[in-house]
């Protein structure tokens, strides 16, 4: 379970969270929705713990990691994944290095580390491919090696920000089958951050939509698609005549 | 209405500073207790060595070559008919120990390395890279503070060591080629007021050029931010500090030490 009470953040003057309430149920996925630049992004770093919040608390299962001191937070960090939106793989490493990092850390043996990371590799369509250099792959390419690099651990918590941006919809459709995929194989508890709305029915059992620093409603893909809240509407058909030009 | 904007900017720029202070010490504060991550940095260490150190030696020796030149002439141009000759050895051997052998060294240094490691750094940053490895629950200055610094603080020193011989060397063969000094006359010049101090305070003042050459790129590049723009505003911040911070301690090393 991962929850998330009254989270507020502000940035100078700039409030980004205000008092945000969130909860995922055990082996469930949530996808958050909102407008760029709407906080999805911060609101993800401080259920990992790379941001603290002003006020509020983040529990990921039973631990309060908002409070934690770093060790403690190291620790909870071994059970999750978390995908970048830009995937953040090591320049200098080949995919296979930067999809081995989880392992070599956790003391896994450089037999083993290779074997999981070839089936790891297998799994996201990027077979044969360790030796290969981030720059000589394709966004795509770089998106689902990243998503490797989460997941080759098998943690409890799966973080994803912005999986799908700027990918062409076979992409998209390839990176939202993987998820569905590994949701299923490793039960794991999922945030999925996004603003692709089909992605985001898709891959979710439940959608939360942020706006002005607030979760502003939650519910069922089905129960999103007939919210008559004007906010929903706007989000879910692209109407930007129904968005409040205060809801942020 | 003109004033309450200059109180204004001022209010602004104190907070600013305040707060970079701040940003400053939190960021000592966790490179200094990631010292004690050995198993993250030890390895690393070696990498930047060649990065910092051995890399950065053609560069220092053609600064220092040039300087020993130049030296050489122009006292041999300031002596002429008034001091004895071999005073250019003098002149040349405490001017490039003492004073411009670390320093141009630290500031040639302060470009290319402070440079670096903030671009490098800073790009880590924009890129999430640095908040992947805290994902993946290595801690960033372990892993890209702490080898670089430590590989300035012994590196620097070796790198300027190299520099004191390529300016003397160059001054010496200036002396005979060009200025009618034997060779002799020369080392007379060198021994007269030679004290085994001499090579300890460069030597000094360079480790803690190196220490804070890297620090400042380090911590420039930890706190880069808005894309290329930020990188290039890290990179360019962190070699003038770095140069303003080499001059603040060599008088600092000068009133303490001499």
């Amino acid at each position: 379970m991962i929850r998330l009470e009254g989270v507020a953040r502000r940035f100078g003057s700039l409030t980004v969270l205000d008092g945000v309430d969130l909860e995922v149920r055990t082996g469930r996925t949530v996808a958050v929705l909102g407008r760029s630049g709407s906080g999805k992004s911060v609101l993800l770093k401080h259920v990992a713990g790379l941001l603290s919040p002003d006020a509020g608390r983040v529990l990921v299962g039973d631990f309060e990691i908002s409070s934690a001191r770093r060790p403690a937070v190291e620790n909870a960090r071994r059970e999750m994944g978390y995908v970048f939106q830009f995937a953040a793989l090591f320049d200098s490493l080949t995919i296979g290095e930067n999809v081995g990092l989880p392992l070599r850390r956790a003391g896994v043996a450089p037999g083993e580390t290779e074997d999981r990371v070839a089936a790891v590799l297998e799994t996201v369509g990027l077979a044969g491919l360790e030796t290969k250099y981030p720059s000589e792959l394709s966004g795509g390419m770089r998106k689902r090696a990243g998503i490797a690099r989460a997941v080759v651990a098998r943690p409890r918590y799966l973080l994803y920000d912005e999986p799908t941006t700027g990918l062409d919809p076979v992409t998209t459709a390839v990176i939202d089958d993987l998820v569905i995929r590994l949701k299923d194989e490793l039960q794991a508890t999922s945030i999925v951050v996004t603003h692709d709305i089909r992605s985001a029915f898709r891959v979710a059992d439940r959608v939360a939509l942020l706006a002005s620093g607030r979760m502003r409603a939650e519910g069922s893909p089905d129960e999103f698609r007939s919210s008559e809240d004007p906010l929903v509407r706007a989000f879910v058909e692209g109407r930007q005549d129904l968005w409040p030009d205060d809801a942020g | 209405m003109r004033i309450f904007a200059i109180l204004a900017w001022t209010g602004r720029a104190a907070a600013d500073i305040v707060a970079f202070v701040g940003r400053a010490g939190g960021f000592a504060g966790q490179v200094a207790s990631a010292v004690a991550n050995v198993r993250t940095w030890v390895p690393l260490t070696a990498v930047q060595v060649r990065r910092i150190g051995i890399d950065s030696v053609p560069v220092a020796l053609f600064i220092a070559v040039f300087t020993g030149i130049v030296l050489a002439l122009q006292a041999s141009y300031t002596f002429t008919g008034l001091v004895p000759m071999y005073f250019v050895g003098v002149l040349v051997t405490k001017s490039v120990m003492l004073e411009l052998g670390p320093v141009l060294t630290g500031l040639v240094l302060s470009g290319r390395v402070g440079a670096n490691i903030a671009a490098e750094i800073g790009t880590m940053r924009v890129t999430e890279q640095i908040d992947a490895l805290e994902m993946l629950a290595w801690d960033p200055a372990a892993y890209l503070v702490v080898p670089r610094v430590i590989a300035g603080i012994l590196t620097f020193p070796v790198v300027t060591a190299f520099a004191l011989l390529a300016g003397i060397g160059s001054g010496w063969l200036t002396s005979v080629n060009l200025l009618d000094l034997s060779t002799q006359e020369f080392v007379r010049g060198v021994r007269m007021f030679y004290q085994p101090f001499d090579l300890t305070y460069p030597l000094i003042k360079a480790a803690s050029f190196g220490l804070v050459v890297t620090a400042v790129g380090s911590l420039y590049g930890f706190f880069a931010s808005r894309g290329a723009e930020g990188v290039g505003i890290a990179a360019t911040r962190a070699v003038v500090t770095g140069a303003m911070l080499i001059l603040l301690l060599d008088a600092f090393w000068a009133v303490v030490l001499l």
